[in-house]
C-alpha cells in the first residue's frame, strides 16, 4: 500500500487560500472550523514565505497517543483517522499536535467543544464509504473513489502535493535539482521523522 | 616499446576520459529575497530543536490558527502518556501499599483506655456538611480524573470503546459541574478551620513522636494535630492550585494560549493525583484505620477518651468553656431552702 503524504513546497505557494476554500466547500465544514489554512512566515519581508497546513498524518501521531478514549485509527494507507462517535471533546489531542490541526465546532469549555474536527485526507471516517452519515460527519470520501485530496488536486501552482510519499517526494526532488536550492518542504521533518533526500 | 606503447594508450583514452567527466553545473543563485534568510527546512528544524513555535499571520478570524508548528506539544505529550502516568501509578500504587503495610502492622488504632460512653461535639452540622460536600465531589472529580489518565489503559479493555465512551462523557461533565461545589467547600474549609491550623510549636514534638503512629505514646495536640494541619494546608493549597488551574482547562483560551493551557494540565494533574494519594491516607485513618475517628465527621460526637488521647489540649479548652457557662458549685437554684 501507499503510504499517503502532504508536502507544501514553499517556494511555490502564492497564499491564493484556493486550499482553505476547495476544502471547505467539498467536506462542508461549520464555520468556525478550517481543516486546512494557509500561514505566512515573515510576512511583508524578505523571505516571505506562505504554507499550506493540515493534518499531516504522523506516522507516530501524537493525537492518536494522548488520546484519552482511544478514538484513532490509522488506515492501510498511513491516513490517521478519527472516530467521532467516541470522540468526547476533551481537547488534549489539540494540546498534543505539532500543527493544530485537531479544531472544535463550539466555542464552549472542556465539556461543551463538541467533537474535533479535522482533515481526513478526504478518506471520510469510520463509517460505510460515501454514505450520507459519513459525509455530514466527516466530509466527502474522495479516497474511496480513488481520487487525491481536492485542495492538492486543485492548487493553482501545484506548490501542495498530495499522494504516495516516494512519488511526492520524487517529484519535489526533481524541482529543488533544477531550482539549485532547496527550500522548506514543511513539517516533513516533524510529522514523517525523515528528511527529503535532497 | 611497453613505454611507447603505453603512451599511445594513454593518448588514445584520454578523450574518452574528458568525455565521460561531467560538466559540473553551476548552482543557480539563491534568490534575492533569501540572502540572509534561513532555509524553511532549517528554520523548522532550529525551531524544532529550540522547542520554539513557528508562527505567522492568516487571513482568517481565527488567530490561534496563526501558529504553524509547536513543537512543544511533543513534550506535552511525553509528559501526558509517561511522566503523568508514572507519577500517577507510583504515588497511588505506593499509599495503598504503605497503607495495607501499615494496617498488617499495626491493625486498627484502638482507644487505648476504651470508650468512655461520654462523648463531646467536634464538629458542627456546618462543619461536617461543608466536609462531605468537599469530599464526596473530591472522590468523583478524583475518579473521573483518573480515568482519563488511566482508563484507556485500565477499563477500555473490559468495556469496550462504545461503553467507555459513554462513561468518560458523563464522566467528564461530572467534573466539570463538581468543580463548584469543591471550591466552594475549600473556601468555606479555610474560613471555618484556619484558626485551628495555624502550625505551632507542639507540631514539631507531636512531628518528632511520629504522632504516635508507632506506640501507644499520645503526643499532646490542640484542635487539630500536625497530621491534620498537614491534611488541611494540602486541601486549601493543593486543592486551591488544582482548582485555579481546572478552570484554565474549563474554559480553554480565554485565559491563556496553548503554552498555558499545556502549563495549566501539567499543574492541574500532577497536584490532583498526589492530593488524592494523600487523601488515600487521610481516608484511612479516618475509617477503618482507628476506632472512634469516624464519629467525628459522622455524628460529629466523638468518646471523651478518644479525644482526650489525641487531643488533649482541645479537650481541655472545651471544659473549661464548658465550666464557664455552669453554675458555680455550691450555687442554689432560686427559691430553694
Amino acid at each position: 500500500m501507499a503510504r499517503m503524504k502532504f508536502l507544501c513546497d514553499a517556494d511555490r505557494c502564492i497564499e491564493c487560500n484556493a486550499c482553505v476554500t476547495a476544502c471547505k466547500n467539498e467536506h462542508e465544514v461549520p464555520w468556525g472550523i478550517n481543516r486546512r489554512r494557509v500561514v505566512t512566515i515573515n510576512d511583508g519581508k524578505p523571505g516571505e514565505r506562505s504554507i499550506s497546513m493540515a493534518c499531516m498524518h504522523c506516522t507516530d501521531a501524537p493525537c492518536a497517543a494522548v488520546c484519552p478514549v482511544n478514538c484513532f485509527y490509522t488506515t492501510a494507507d498511513a491516513i490517521v483517522l478519527h472516530d467521532k462517535d467516541l470522540c468526547i471533546g476533551c481537547g488534549y489531542c489539540f494540546y498534543a499536535c505539532p500543527f493544530g490541526a485537531p479544531q472544535y465546532p463550539k466555542v464552549g469549555n472542556f465539556g461543551g467543544r463538541g467533537k474535533m474536527d479535522k482533515c481526513t485526507y478526504c478518506a471520510g471516517g469510520p463509517q460505510a464509504d460515501n454514505t450520507g452519515v459519513e459525509y455530514i460527519q466527516y466530509g466527502s470520501n474522495r479516497i474511496a473513489e480513488g481520487k487525491l485530496p481536492l485542495c492538492a488536486e486543485m492548487c493553482s501552482t501545484k506548490a501542495l502535493l498530495a499522494g504516495d510519499g516516494e512519488i511526492i517526494a520524487a517529484i519535489y526532488m526533481e524541482r529543488v535539482t533544477k531550482r539549485g536550492y532547496g527550500s522548506g518542504a514543511w513539517g516533513w521533518r516533524t510529522a514523517y521523522k525523515e528528511v527529503l533526500p535532497v | 616499446m611497453i613505454r611507447a606503447l603505453l603512451m599511445a594508450a594513454l593518448l588514445i583514452a584520454t578523450p574518452a576520459l574528458a568525455q565521460q567527466a561531467p560538466t559540473a553545473q553551476a548552482p543557480a543563485p539563491i534568490p534575492f529575497n533569501d540572502r540572509g534568510q534561513l532555509s524553511a527546512a532549517e528554520l523548522e528544524l532550529q525551531a524544532a530543536l529550540k522547542g520554539e513555535r513557528i508562527s505567522g499571520r492568516v487571513s482568517i478570524p481565527d488567530a490561534a490558527a496563526a501558529n504553524l508548528i509547536q513543537p512543544e506539544g511533543r513534550d506535552w505529550r511525553a509528559f501526558h502518556n509517561r511522566t503523568l502516568t508514572w507519577i500517577g501509578g507510583i504515588a497511588l500504587v505506593g499509599m495503598l501499599c504503605v497503607l495495607g503495610g501499615f494496617f498488617f502492622y499495626r491493625g486498627r488504632i484502638r482507644i487505648d483506655s476504651g470508650p468512655s460512653g461520654h462523648t463531646l461535639e467536634r464538629f458542627t452540622l456546618l462543619e461536617r456538611a461543608n466536609h462531605w460536600m468537599v469530599a464526596s465531589s473530591f472522590i468523583v472529580l478524583g475518579l473521573t480524573g483518573l480515568n482519563l489518565t488511566f482508563g484507556r489503559f485500565l477499563l477500555l479493555p473490559i468495556v469496550g470503546p462504545e461503553a467507555f465512551t459513554a462513561i468518560s462523557q458523563i464522566g467528564k461533565y461530572a467534573h466539570n459541574y463538581l468543580a463548584f461545589p469543591f471550591t466552594l467547600g475549600i473556601v468555606l474549609m479555610f474560613i471555618l478551620w484556619v484558626k485551628d491550623n495555624i502550625p505551632e510549636r507542639a507540631d514539631i514534638d507531636w512531628v518528632k513522636k511520629a504522632g504516635g503512629l508507632f506506640g501507644h505514646e499520645h503526643p499532646g495536640a490542640g484542635r487539630f494535630n500536625a497530621g491534620q494541619k498537614t491534611v488541611f494546608w494540602l486541601t486549601v493549597l493543593g486543592g486551591g492550585l488544582v482548582a485555579a488551574s481546572g478552570y484554565v482547562l474549563i474554559f480553554p483560551f480565554a485565559m491563556t494560549d496553548i503554552a498555558g493551557q499545556q502549563l495549566a494540565y501539567i499543574i492541574h494533574g500532577v497536584l490532583a493525583l498526589l492530593m488524592f494519594a494523600a487523601m488515600l491516607a487521610h481516608i484511612y485513618i479516618g475509617s477503618v484505620g482507628m476506632e472512634g475517628a469516624f464519629d467525628a465527621m459522622g455524628s460529629g460526637q466523638v468518646d471523651l477518651n478518644w479525644a482526650r488521647e489525641h487531643h488533649d489540649r482541645w479537650v481541655d479548652e472545651q471544659v473549661t468553656k464548658a465550666k464557664a457557662h455552669m453554675a458555680p458549685p455550691g450555687a442554689k437554684a432560686a427559691g430553694a431552702d
